[in-house]
């Protein structure tokens, strides 16, 4: 059971010990840019952004263990075990992204102590996220986010091509989130609160089959978040972005906000609209639908290594919707499977193409690989089993996480989703095999050497480890997900009774912050 | 589910049998020398044939239950199990399986001189995943087992294959991956409807409505029928044979084609008895079309691997042809030509593969006189050609004979056609054996070709000596699966003549 925190004086204060992950690393991000003024060298500052993720990873399980589920601040926060998953996926892409990162900014000559600094900001923002019990505290976290991965994305103010993506980026990122907010706002509208649990609960008192006032808000936010998630027809941006920005930060941004983004689709879905199923369901579908088919046919075009990679991406947020679209318990555990899995997979997908990128070589269009088989036999057969992971093939943990959505549409009645959704794997294994067509089946052109380095082939080896592993044993990470979701069924009706005036007053706040 | 025959002092056999050689590839890993490499591969395919073998004096013919059985929980989440057992039918394969790939390195020794320890890393998870599928009792096993296969093959077609390589080896992909996806949705919708198990004896027992069979069918059918493969889904099949190592070919044909009528025989038979019944015709007719259309086209090739890739799709028609007349004759001649093809075919392609080690040509025009040039060769080879044509006294007469008479019993039609496609093989395979081996030989073949060695006539005798003897004696294996296949019968629910 969820409880609400307030205590006997009603201070607003109770219950902040939750919030000691973000605070550490919001600290931690903090720290950094004083320590990058300090020291010359910026592995050090590299290696002290690992080390504030790892504390906050420790102390947000010390806490996951101790303590009971709870609603604190009013409702603005929520600690639970699903924020807690997601958590633990935002610290591993965080010290994978920064491991990736080391000798990648070397090649490229970007020496700015602050890229760890807001990686680690991106990362407590999208913690905010997993974890917002109210609308605005989403938004708040959403904005720390993406704003510091527009100057990520921009961080090689050199590059027309960086610059290009991050504007890019910046212009949509701004333009979905207007309507993410005016979404909110109609939602205020409408029930009085931004509340998710509350508006939960008015809306199981007074929503109508098909009620229009909540539909209208419910489509503002499927096109915000369908934004952030790159799901098709929202998804145009991700491949310039994707292409223009750093590797590492592409890794990161195709893992990290697109993963928040689906933690707080989750949340906001089934707890706030659980009551009305048919007003998103619906869209989502579609949304879904047009994801995996876009995807996966424009991947085929492709060229480029990271466009290919952000088509496919989008293909996959498709797949992780047919989690939601199932619902309940068991389809958010199938979502939070698949989305477990692509993280690790994406990432190391990515990390085989820094280390592709060396010296001279741009190493991101796909006649890149050819003969990488003979030159370097190890990347290689990494780089074919994320591929065939991507495709979904078993014994690969790829296979575990679509086994797994497809599970949950079935079982929901949905049976032609799953089949659209195996058609189009056939078709995405077409592009992905290309890859390991060329590393195996063609003639190398260079025999250079990769630019790895020890942090890159740790993340290497374990990604490569966990797709494995989860690919012949998964247990432990379906276990872990369906325990993440004990109580969530009980906590959905939950009007939690906040003093209201607060939430108008942030609500009022914001209004003078945006503008 | 009644009490199951336990392994043998509980060794896990099984287990050992089907992972040793997975465990085998990674010792290979370490290893420089693509000698030691070679015989390090040999090594652990015969420790794995030695393992198997005892399988087939142990085993109990007397009942129909699974024997060997091991079973640990494994994905509790999804009622997911660990559970392997072999009953008459999959022991066989099993031993065919281990046999196959001691040779599959053997003929691989000189043939592979680029990438040695990929190759033979391919082949041993190759051979992990073949064994896998035929002892897994639980369809989410199988699936992986069945899957695990796309991987090596690809490589194995794609990096060591012939001339158009890649064209096949995407083709073979694209095709199984679009045939086995639809069974996982097939396997998702029984888990489902089945009540939250994949365990193959527990879905046997629940009866599922006719409606839902009948779509579940067709998933499952997707992905055999291209495995089989079945007319008109065949049209991967000479691509890939064509342009895989001689190895790959010999899996291709020995192991994976028997797959596909594998599934039929474990899945849709018992799993699904009505819509199998219900759609006995279009199975027993397109299996004809098989027969007499893979015959034909055979007749036409001019490239000697793409014919006897063409006559695997006749020949597999005869299998499949006698598993949906649901009789015991047609099940167990089905199964036995599926042993029997795996073994010849097999041979032919060894025999091609070792020829065209020398001569580089799989051109028909280019040889002849191969029996002055290469005696050995052509007595070899031509003991295979009549096992393949299906001459009494060696393996391949028994299959046919026991298909066409279950033909002729369901309706006349298809034992005349099935006939059709006996001589049409008799035609192709003797004007085969014409051109290569006794007409006057071309220049070319002058040049290069040369006798056999020691090693290829070794690894060649073992499939002489059971094409002779499964000839002479067929109820040596025929008696492993009476049990087996009366059960199936049963299930099936029809009435055994």
């Amino acid at each position: 059971m969820i409880e609400s925190m307030v205590d006997a004086n009603g201070s607003m204060w109770a219950g902040v010990e939750y919030l000691v992950p973000e605070l550490i690393l919001v600290g931690a991000a903090s720290l950094l840019i004083l320590l990058d003024l300090l020291c010359r060298k910026k592995e050090v500052v590299a290696f002290a952004g690992i080390a504030g993720c790892l504390a906050a990873l420790v102390t947000g399980f010390t806490l996951l263990g101790s303590a009971a589920p709870a609603v604190v601040l009013n409702g603005m926060f929520v600690f639970d075990g699903y924020g807690s998953f997601f958590k633990l996926l935002f610290y591993l892409t965080c010290i994978m992204t920064i491991c990736m990162s080391l000798r990648y900014l070397r090649v490229e000559r970007v020496g700015f102590g602050e890229y760890y600094a807001l990686l680690l900001l991106s990362t407590a923002g999208m913690m905010f996220m997993a974890s917002a019990g109210d609308l605005i505290v989403l938004f708040l976290g959403l904005e720390l986010m993406t704003l510091s991965s527009y100057v990520l994305i921009g961080i090689r103010r050199d590059s027309l091509r960086s610059n290009e993506a991050a504007i890019k980026y910046f212009l949509l990122g701004g333009f979905s989130t207007a309507f993410l907010l005016y979404g909110v706002a109609l939602i205020y509208g409408r029930t009085g609160t931004t509340q998710i649990n509350e508006v939960a609960s008015i809306l199981a008192l007074e929503a109508e089959p098909g009620d229009l006032t909540v539909l209208l808000p419910v489509v503002f936010l499927v096109v915000g978040f369908g934004y952030k998630i790159a799901a098709a027809p929202f998804h145009m941006w991700a491949p310039d972005v994707y292409e223009g920005a750093p590797t590492p930060i592409t890794a990161f941004l195709s893992v990290g906000p697109k993963v928040a983004a689906f933690a707080a689709v989750g949340r906001v879905f089934t707890v706030g609209f659980d009551t009305v199923p048919e007003l998103w369901t619906r869209l989502i579908m579609v949304l879904a639908v047009l994801s995996i088919s876009v995807g996966s046919i424009l991947a085929l075009a492709q060229t480029n290594v990271k466009r290919m990679l952000a088509y496919s991406s989008i293909a996959h947020a498709g797949f992780a919707l047919l989690g939601l679209i199932a619902g309940g318990p068991g389809g958010l555990t199938s979502m939070m499977v698949y989305l477990a899995i692509y993280g690790l997979m994406n990432l190391g997908a990515f990390a085989v193409v820094i280390a592709l990128r060396r010296e001279g070589v741009q190493g991101e269009t796909l006649s890149d690989f050819e003969g990488l088989a003979k030159a370097h036999p190890v990347t290689s057969v990494l780089m074919l089993i994320f591929m065939f992971s991507l495709v979904g093939i078993p014994p690969t943990a790829g296979f575990v996480g679509k086994f797994a959505v497809f599970a949950a549409v079935i079982r929901a009645g949905y049976t032609p989703l799953a089949v659209i959704g195996v058609v189009f794997s056939v078709v995405s294994a077409f592009f992905y095999l290309r890859v390991v067509i060329l590393m195996y089946m063609r003639e190398p052109e260079s025999e250079e050497p990769l630019s790895t380095s020890l942090p890159l082939n740790l993340v290497l080896a374990a990604t490569v480890a966990a797709i494995i592993v989860l690919g012949v044993y998964p247990s432990p990470l379906l276990d872990f997900a369906q325990s993440a979701l004990t109580g969530w069924e009980q906590a959905l009706p939950q009007p939690v009774g906040g003093p209201l005036q607060e939430n108008y007053g942030l609500f009022e706040l914001l209004f003078i912050y945006s503008n | 589910m009644e009490a199951d025959v336990v392994a043998p002092a509980g060794f896990p056999i099984l287990t050992a049998i089907t992972f040793l050689p997975l465990l085998g590839s990674l010792v290979l890993l370490p290893l420089k020398s693509e000698h030691h490499i070679r015989w390090a591969s040999l090594a652990i395919t015969i420790a794995t044939l030695i393992l198997a073998l005892p399988l087939l004096t142990d085993f109990d013919k007397s009942t129909h239950h699974m024997q060997f059985v091991e079973t640990h929980s494994w994905i509790p989440a999804w009622g997911v199990d660990y559970a392997v057992g072999i009953d008459g039918i999959s022991v066989l394969f099993v031993v065919l399986a281990a046999l196959l790939n001691v040779l599959n390195v053997a003929v691989s020794w000189r043939a592979i001189d680029r990438r040695v320890k990929d190759f033979f890393v391919a082949l041993l998870i190759m051979e992990t995943a073949m064994i896998g599928v035929f002892v897994s009792l639980n369809l989410f096993l199988f699936y992986l087992f069945w899957e695990l296969m796309l991987i090596p093959m690809f490589l194995l077609i794609g990096v060591w294959g012939g001339p158009n390589r890649v064209y096949a080896a995407v083709k073979f992909l694209l095709f199984t991956l679009a045939g086995s996806v639809l069974m996982l949705i097939g396997i998702i919708v029984l888990f489902q409807a089945g009540g939250g198990t994949l365990d193959l004896r527990a879905l046997a027992e629940i009866r599922l409505p006719t409606g839902l069979q009948l779509w579940l069918f067709f998933a499952f059918y997707a992905a055999f029928a291209v495995k089989v493969p079945m007319f008109p889904l065949h049209t991967w099949l000479p691509d890939a044979h064509t342009e895989a190592p001689t190895a790959g070919s010999v899996i291709l044909a020995g192991i994976l084609l028997k797959m596909g009528a594998y599934g039929f025989l474990r899945i849709c038979l018992p799993l699904l008895p009505n819509a199998t019944r219900r759609l006995i015709v279009p199975m027993l007719v397109l299996s004809v079309a098989a027969i007499v259309y893979g015959a034909y086209v055979t007749l036409t090739q001019t490239d000697v691997k793409r014919l006897i890739a063409y006559s695997s799709v006749s020949h597999m028609g005869f299998v499949t042809l006698g598993i949906f007349t649901l009789s015991t004759a047609g099940l167990e001649g089905g199964i036995i030509q599926m042993i029997n093809h795996g073994i010849v075919t097999g041979a032919l392609f060894l025999c091609v593969g070792i020829i065209y080690e020398r001569t580089h040509s799989r051109e028909i025009e280019d040889y002849g006189g191969l029996s002055r040039l290469a005696p050995r060769f052509a007595a070899l080879f031509g003991v295979f050609t009549l096992a393949a044509i299906g001459m009494p006294g060696l393996n391949t007469f028994i299959g046919e004979f026991l298909v066409i008479s279950s033909g002729f019993a369901t309706r006349p039609i298809y034992g005349v056609l099935a006939i059709v496609g006996v001589l049409l093989g008799v035609t192709y395979m003797c004007w085969l054996f014409y051109r290569l081996v006794l007409r006057e030989a071309g220049a070319r073949v002058h040049e290069t070709v040369f006798d056999l060695n020691a090693r290829e006539v070794l690894l060649l005798l073992p499939l002489v000596f059971l094409v002779i003897l499964i000839g002479v004696q067929p109820g040596l294996v025929l008696s492993y699966m009476h049990a087996s296949v009366g059960h199936l019968l049963d299930q099936v629910g029809a009435a055994v003549p």
